[in-house]
């Protein structure tokens, strides 16, 4: 008796805890094209705060139009249109009066494959500080050094910050592409399969770093492997075709998803 | 089952050997006549031009005695008009690079632009100085000045500045704008941040090989009506002025042996400044090779 009162106690503050969660990105009735195809077919999702979101799917599923329409990378593309709202802390993404910038400002993106400025190390970091419009030296400084501490890559580049990124390893480079995207202090991060080009090593270095970093931002990463949207994710959503099949706790998209399709991918029957 | 015969492989073997070869040494051939009428062409110059190249030579106004004959005007005016062509050819080819590459949309008034650019890089320099003779010279008053010359070099080489530099903008890879993008920079910030500090060397390189081809060109000037005998130097873009080539153009038309031997060593000052000129493009380009 006091047990199940304890465990209904216990159910009640998770409820709780749920409902409290912010959302960062409320999706709403998606729709893009490029051109004649349509891309992206009536996306609804909502993306809490401090979370891990992962989106996973096949190749040309939508995943990463879907994570390059969050940060609106999608406009460089020429003869996309949407359709429907993406609302960022509660602000249509797609108003006329809403400056890329100053969501990208906001919004930061690591790639798929490193992708550093042929610049010194710490001008990679102190890009896009610099951008914004930061100069004092002391506070570039600062910034350089928490944002390569924060990307676990301080103590390997330390002693060598002013020497070209190019020299960096691959998975140095990604990570120190990680450290330039914390710099500007961003409240989301999005990451496009940041792992699909590094090795079995880097990529834990990177999971693990993604790990930590979802105790200050909110993080969506598209992957390929679904074993890493397991391991890191806390939600999961599943493309297909340019549709959310489906979208729900990690846990539960692993064991006992809902839909047959979502099933079939993530036992390995296609994809 | 086996289809290939081998013997009528082996038979073929030999004829295909043959071959490779002969081509080896056609190519070959074809490289060495290159080579060796470049070869005779600089030591004609070098052994007519050399005994006259002296300070005096480099420091002396033109004379009709050829001992007293000297480049000063015209080697002053070519560093004259180049101070024209240089920064103007610059502003105006990067920025349309920039312009076409960073901004335009493509469609298809941009790619008949685009077309019409590689074409002007192919008319007769001829051409163009009847173009710079009808609007600098004659429309805009400029008469034969320094700046109406420079400026119709400038159109001369302008089509080659911009498709080299927007050959170096789009060498750049996408990945480094979306970098830049994503962190919330403007177009412009990417642009003088990222994508110019990247495409530089090849710029520079494109740049400065076109500026050596107008140093070297004369048919303009002949048309626009540059003189070919000055004894004063231009204190302003406005002055008249002459250039080296026309200065060799009017030794080599006299019939005195030693106005042709001036005329070789004026060649010899003229191709000195731009094997000058191409070393530093090769220079730059080998310094900041494979930066991405």
């Amino acid at each position: 008796m006091a047990m199940t009162a304890k465990k209904e106690r216990e159910r009640a503050t998770d409820i709780q805890e749920k409902k409290t969660k912010n959302i960062v990105y409320k999706t709403k009735e998606l729709n893009l094209w490029y051109g004649e195809k349509h891309a992206l077919k009536n996306i609804n999702l909502d993306i809490a705060e401090n979370e891990i979101t992962a989106i996973i799917g096949p190749s040309g599923c939508g995943k990463s139009t879907y994570i390059k329409t969050l940060n609106r990378m999608v406009d460089l593309v020429p003869g996309v249109k949407t359709s429907g709202e993406i609302l960022y802390r509660g602000r249509n993404i797609f108003d006329k009066d809403y400056e890329v910038e100053e969501l990208r400002t906001r919004v930061g993106m690591v790639f798929q494959n490193p992708n550093p400025f042929p610049k010194s190390i710490y001008d990679n970091v102190a890009y896009g500080p610099r951008i914004h419009g930061i100069r004092d030296k002391k506070i570039l400084d600062q910034i350089v050094e928490k944002s390569l501490r924060g990307a676990a890559i301080w103590d390997e580049v330390k002693d060598r910050l002013h020497d070209n990124a190019y020299g960096l390893s691959g998975g140095q480079q990604q990570r120190l592409c990680i450290a330039r995207c914390l710099a500007i202090e961003p409240d989301v991060i999005l990451m496009d399969e940041p792992t699909s080009a590094l090795d079995p090593i880097s990529t834990l270095k990177i999971e693990e770093l993604v790990q930590e970093l979802k105790n200050e931002f909110s993080i969506i990463i598209v992957t390929h492997n679904m074993q890493q949207a397991a391991r890191i994710s806390d939600k999961t959503a599943f493309f297909l075709n340019g549709e959310v099949i489906e979208f729900d706790d990690t846990d539960k998209i692993f064991s006992t998803p809902s839909d047959q399709r979502t099933e079939d991918y993530i036992t390995g029957r296609f994809g | 089952m086996i289809v290939i015969d081998q013997k009528k492989v082996q038979s073929k073997m030999k004829s295909r050997i043959y071959r490779n070869q002969f081509f080896k040494y056609l190519f070959f051939s074809g490289t060495l006549i290159c080579l060796l009428v470049l070869v005779i062409l600089f030591t004609r110059i070098l052994i007519q031009g050399f005994p006259y190249l002296d300070w005096q030579f480099l420091n002396s106004l033109p004379s009709r005695k050829p001992e007293e004959a000297g480049i000063y005007t015209a080697l002053n005016g070519t560093i004259w008009m180049m101070a024209v062509v240089a920064p103007v050819t610059l502003i105006l080819g990067v920025g349309t690079a920039i312009y076409l590459e960073e901004y335009a949309r493509k469609n298809k008034f941009t790619s008949f632009i685009q077309v019409n650019i590689s074409n002007l890089a192919g008319v007769p320099s001829v051409v163009y100085g009847l173009l710079g003779l009808t609007i600098f010279v004659r429309a805009l008053h400029l008469g034969t000045s320094v700046l109406a010359a420079g400026l119709t070099m400038s159109l001369l080489i302008l089509p080659v500045v911009i498709v080299s530099a927007q050959e170096a903008i789009r060498a750049v890879p996408n990945a480094l704008r979306e970098a830049s993008y994503a962190m919330g920079a403007t177009k412009w910030q990417t642009i003088l941040r990222v994508v110019l500090p990247a495409a530089l060397p090849g710029i520079l390189t494109g740049s400065i090989l076109a500026l050596s081809r107008a140093i070297g060109e004369t048919a303009p000037l002949v048309v626009l009506g540059v003189p070919l005998f000055l004894a004063f130097l231009p204190t302003s873009i406005f002055d008249e002025f002459t250039a080296l080539p026309m200065q060799i153009y009017n030794w080599t038309s006299r019939p005195q042996h030693e106005f042709q031997s001036l005329a070789a060593a004026g060649i010899i000052v003229l191709l000195g400044i731009l094997i000058l000129m191409n070393s530093v493009a090769i220079l730059i380009r080998n310094k900041f090779q494979k930066r991405y």
